[in-house]
């Protein structure tokens, strides 16, 4: 068996309180992520998703730490590396993209220098060849006119071209693992295609591993092959994508997936899960999905419900999943 | 980037009333002092037929808007008149003057930015920590302190007490000069610098926070790297205007300190100036340093042009 590229355990997120209790934001976190695969994370806004991808970026906003836990890259502890050791990996092993690429870049610097910036650092190039690198990394990803382009401003780009440089940006130094937060959202839905081609086209290319969080399940039944479902800072349900959307095996899921238009099945009824996620700082005792659970029991509120192997490759964390989903497909 | 600078000719031509009107108020301003210059002029023992003789020589005696029509019109000529107690011409006593003050004034901005760049980050980097509570108190005491007296306290610690500079004057070659202008030059420095960090420290601490910086970070960068190559210049941006408003502060203040540190600059001129009634220096002097205060406000706009690729002057006036 060979060593995941990306191993996270026990991870615990959120914001330490001297004098208190610490808020727990992401909570006992475990999944892995092997080479070449492509890992999706969904769940509703707040469940932490970003926060998770920020963490193993070494970019949790101020305030906000590792509490415990491990995420190991490649066989490497993460977790309490120091700075000039953890960002040298930044680039070269790990890179990331953004929800928002307006805010993301620069905006007094030349797109062709910011993606220009990480080669010159890690790969040793001159300014020149690590510019002529730049624009082969735009011409990748579709941006017509790459030479004119790379010497305009962020803001005189649109939307989708800026993604691309994002893109373009995280690639060229030839990442192992791409974290993607939502890159797609903040762009209309035709350019959305289009951008989601190009990552998936060059991630196979280069064959980087791909952790990919989104709330848009559409997104990640076309992206990903595994995937984890987020509910209130925690894993709910992880596997196989096609296992999981064929047959999902906790009721969040199964809402997601029915909350959800398809394409399939035009005629469907679209069904909202009622209520809202928890408040973080005052977690319900128990499963945190309970309040707004239509199958929950009392057992439901009296522990978190452990993690089940519901299937070969895929697990569930519900204590009623049997009983909920016996024989039943979706 | 040079089509951005499109709007420097018409920034040019909108400032010409402005400096007419300077020249309006500082004619008539020159007027209401009071006394009589041909008076201070001959002293004393002046008689009243000698002072009556000066002031028809001086063209006091005709109406003040004829006084006008001739200062103007002298103007264009580039004739600012002839000072009454140098009997030079005022073009000539400024133009020695003025690259007194211009060096006073740079050595000032470079010393405050080398002082304010450092300790804005040393605060930005940890708010509420005891680094950022000291810059504060350095901040506070700088904004605290008298100009004059600030000067004097560091010609008596470091030129009279440890005699590491000079007391006082412009020294004789330019080699002299920097080390003539050190102390008066870290006078003004040190009391525009509280301005400087203040607006610099907060816009650190935005910029810190911007998802960009996340961005650099995820490229590798940290340390010295990430503040030189994605902090400062986007932080410097709004510090640039206020430091542009503070030059025209500087200058006044430089008149006083030029004076402490017997710098035979612009502040001296007109500080003499006054106390003789000279009126044709005051004009000229005034008009100049009005246009100095015009030129900076022109230069703050290029240089933050320069820096922010999404500004356009241009475009706004023209839209
Ligand atoms: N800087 C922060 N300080 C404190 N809490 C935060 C901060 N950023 C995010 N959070 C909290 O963490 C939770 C998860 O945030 P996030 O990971 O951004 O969610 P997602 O990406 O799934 O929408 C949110 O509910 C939010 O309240
Ligand atoms: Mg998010």
């Amino acid at each position: 068996m060979t060593q995941p590229l990306l191993s996270v355990k026990s991870l615990t997120i959120g914001v330490r309180r001297p004098k208190g209790v610490d808020t727990i934001i992401v909570d006992d976190l475990s999944f892995e992520i092997q080479r070449g695969e492509r890992f999706g994370i969904v769940g509703e806004s707040g469940s932490g998703k970003s926060l998770t991808l920020r963490a193993i970026a070494d970019l949790l906003p101020a305030g906000v730490e590792i509490l415990t836990g491990s995420i190991r890259y490649d066989g490497v502890e993460l977790v309490g590396m120091p700075t000039p050791a953890r960002r040298r990996l930044m680039g070269p092993e790990i890179a990331m993209i953004f929800q928002e690429p307006m805010t993301a870049l620069n905006p007094v610097i030349r797109v062709g220098e910011q993606i220009a910036e990480g080669p010159r650092r890690y790969l040793g190039l001159s300014k020149r060849d690590a510019m002529k690198l730049a624009i082969e990394m735009m011409a990748k990803t579709g941006i017509p006119d790459p030479v004119r382009r790379a010497r305009a401003y962020p803001h005189e780009l649109s939307g989708g071209l800026r993604q691309r440089i994002m893109i373009a940006m995280a690639l060229s130094c030839g990442p192992k693992l791409l974290l993607c937060d939502e890159p797609t959202t903040a762009l209309d839905v035709t350019v959305q295609h289009q951008v989601l081609r190009v990552l998936e086209q060059l991630c196979a290319d280069s064959g980087a591993s791909l952790a990919f969080v989104t709330h848009d399940l559409a997104v990640v039944n076309q992206t990903c092959s595994d995937l984890a479902v987020m509910y209130a800072g925690h894993i709910v349900e992880s596997g196989r994508v096609k296992d999981v959307f064929r047959d999902p095996r906790h009721p969040y899921t199964k809402g997601l997936l029915d909350s959800a238009p398809d394409f399939d099945q035009p005629e469907r009824e679209l069904v909202p899960i009622p209520g809202f996620p928890p408040n973080l700082a005052a977690r319900p005792s128990g499963c945190p999905f309970a309040p707004r659970c239509a199958f929950a029991v009392e057992a439901c509120t009296v522990a978190m419900p452990p993690t089940v192997v519901v299937a070969p490759g895929h697990a569930a964390a519900c204590i009623e999943s049997q009983s909920i989903f016996e024989g039943v497909a979706a | 980037m040079l089509h951005r600078l499109r709007f420097l000719p018409g920034r040019l031509v909108q400032s010409i009333p402005v400096v007419f009107g300077v020249t309006l108020i500082v004619f008539f301003m020159a007027r209401l002092l009071p006394g009589n210059p041909a008076l201070a002029l001959l002293g004393q023992h002046a008689t009243p037929a000698s002072v009556a003789a000066l002031s028809k020589q001086l063209g006091l005696n005709t109406p003040i808007w004829e006084q006008y029509l001739l200062f103007v019109g002298r103007l264009f000529q580039g004739n600012l008149g002839t000072s009454l107690t140098y009997q030079l011409p005022v073009t000539q006593l400024v133009a020695q003057a003025i690259p007194v003050t211009l060096s006073l004034l740079g050595m000032a901005l470079l010393l405050s930015l080398i002082i304010s760049i450092p300790l804005a980050a040393v605060a930005a980097f940890k708010p509420a920590s005891g680094r950022d509570l000291g810059v504060r108190a350095f901040t506070l005491l700088g904004q605290g302190m008298p100009q004059f007296w600030l000067g004097i306290m560091l010609i008596l610690l470091l030129a009279v007490g440890l005699r590491a500079f000079p007391v006082g004057g412009y020294g004789t070659t330019a080699a002299d000069h920097p080390y003539y202008l050190f102390l008066p030059a870290l006078t003004l420095a040190i009391t525009m610098c509280p301005t400087i960090i203040r607006s610099l420290r907060a816009s650190i601490i935005n910029v810190l926070g911007s998802e960009y910086i996340g961005t650099a970070k995820s490229k590798g960068s940290y340390g010295a790297a990430l503040f030189r190559g994605h902090v400062l210049r986007n932080a410097a941006i709004p510090t640039v205007s206020i430091i542009g408003v503070n030059l025209g502060f500087l200058v006044g203040g430089s008149l006083v300190i030029e004076k402490v540190f017997a710098l035979p600059g612009l502040g001296s001129l007109m500080i003499n100036a006054i106390f003789a009634r000279d009126f044709p220096t005051i004009q000229g002097v005034t008009l100049f340093v009005a246009l100095f205060v015009v030129l900076v406000g022109i230069l703050t706009d290029v240089v933050y042009t320069m820096l922010d690729p999404r500004v356009n002057l241009g475009a706004k006036e023209q839209s």
